[in-house]
């Protein structure tokens, strides 16, 4: 079993993607086979970059449960995603300018996210977003 | 074909040499974008046959890469990287080239050669 927490502050664009490469790197060492981390890292990824730019700043936490579970929680301090359906269509992005100019900002990230975890839970107010995604690692 | 033979084929000058062995594999498929989240969204290939094209010179194209299980990135247009850059790309066991070609011209010599899409 790992429980672990990772601090993500807002638009800390010089450390994005660190996270997910400690995550990665951490599950590698697990023996975790490379297609499964290539999607946790994927969505990892991608949640990790969306906190950043769009977020006041939350926490990542990882969860490994002895049955072979990963799960990977992401949770901010708001301001809360407007309209969900619309952040889950391809394309669609309120990304500003500063996070186009690092590459992000196509309107990709939810949908890759839900396309590449098994489980998907997304719950979303002004006071914060939390998105718990999992994998069966086993 | 090698990424020797990929790298001559584009005037390619190296950037970041982590694997001295690089140059003897073989590729098969390139993503060519500047966009990440396509990157990340699109590519479906073998990721040990797979090399990143991208005019985005920023640790984001090194962390787009690596989580994709990709070593080697070719940037187009002559851009270099910075010193932080170049020591993110060796801790992370990157390959990385410059081509003066630009975007369209370096996939136009690579398409021609055989070099398939990534999205697949």
């Amino acid at each position: 079993m790992i429980h672990q927490h990772f601090n993500v502050e807002k638009e800390d664009y010089a450390n994005a993607g660190r996270i997910s490469s400690q995550i990665k790197q951490m599950l590698k060492q697990l023996g975790v086979s490379s297609e499964v981390l290539r999607r946790i890292a994927i969505s990892c990824y991608e949640a990790e970059i969306n906190m950043i730019i769009h977020s006041y700043g939350g926490e990542v936490v990882l969860t490994l449960s002895a049955e072979g579970k990963c799960e990977l929680r992401f949770s901010d301090m708001g301001p809360g995603i407007d309209d969900i359906e619309k952040a889950m269509t391809p394309g669609w992005s309120t990304a500003k300018a500063s996070a186009r100019e690092f590459g992000f900002g196509a309107g990709m990230g939810l949908p890759n996210i839900k396309r590449n975890c098994d489980e998907f839970d997304l719950v979303t107010s002004p006071a914060g977003t939390t998105l718990v995604i999992g994998f069966k690692v086993l | 074909m090698t990424l020797k033979k990929i790298l001559e084929l584009l005037k390619a000058d190296s950037l970041c040499i982590s694997d001295s062995q690089c140059m003897e594999r073989n590729f098969e498929h390139i993503s060519a974008t500047d966009l990440m989240s396509d990157a990340l969204a699109l590519v479906q290939s073998d990721s040990e046959k797979t090399i990143l094209v991208t005019g985005l010179v920023h640790a984001q194209s090194l962390r787009t890469a690596e989580m994709l299980d990709i070593n080697v990135v070719i940037y187009v247009r002559g851009k270099t990287m910075s010193e932080t850059d170049y020591n993110l790309a060796k801790e992370m066991g990157m390959n990385v080239f410059t081509t003066k070609s630009s975007m369209y011209d370096t996939c136009g010599i690579l398409y021609s050669n055989g070099l398939l899409t990534a999205v697949v």
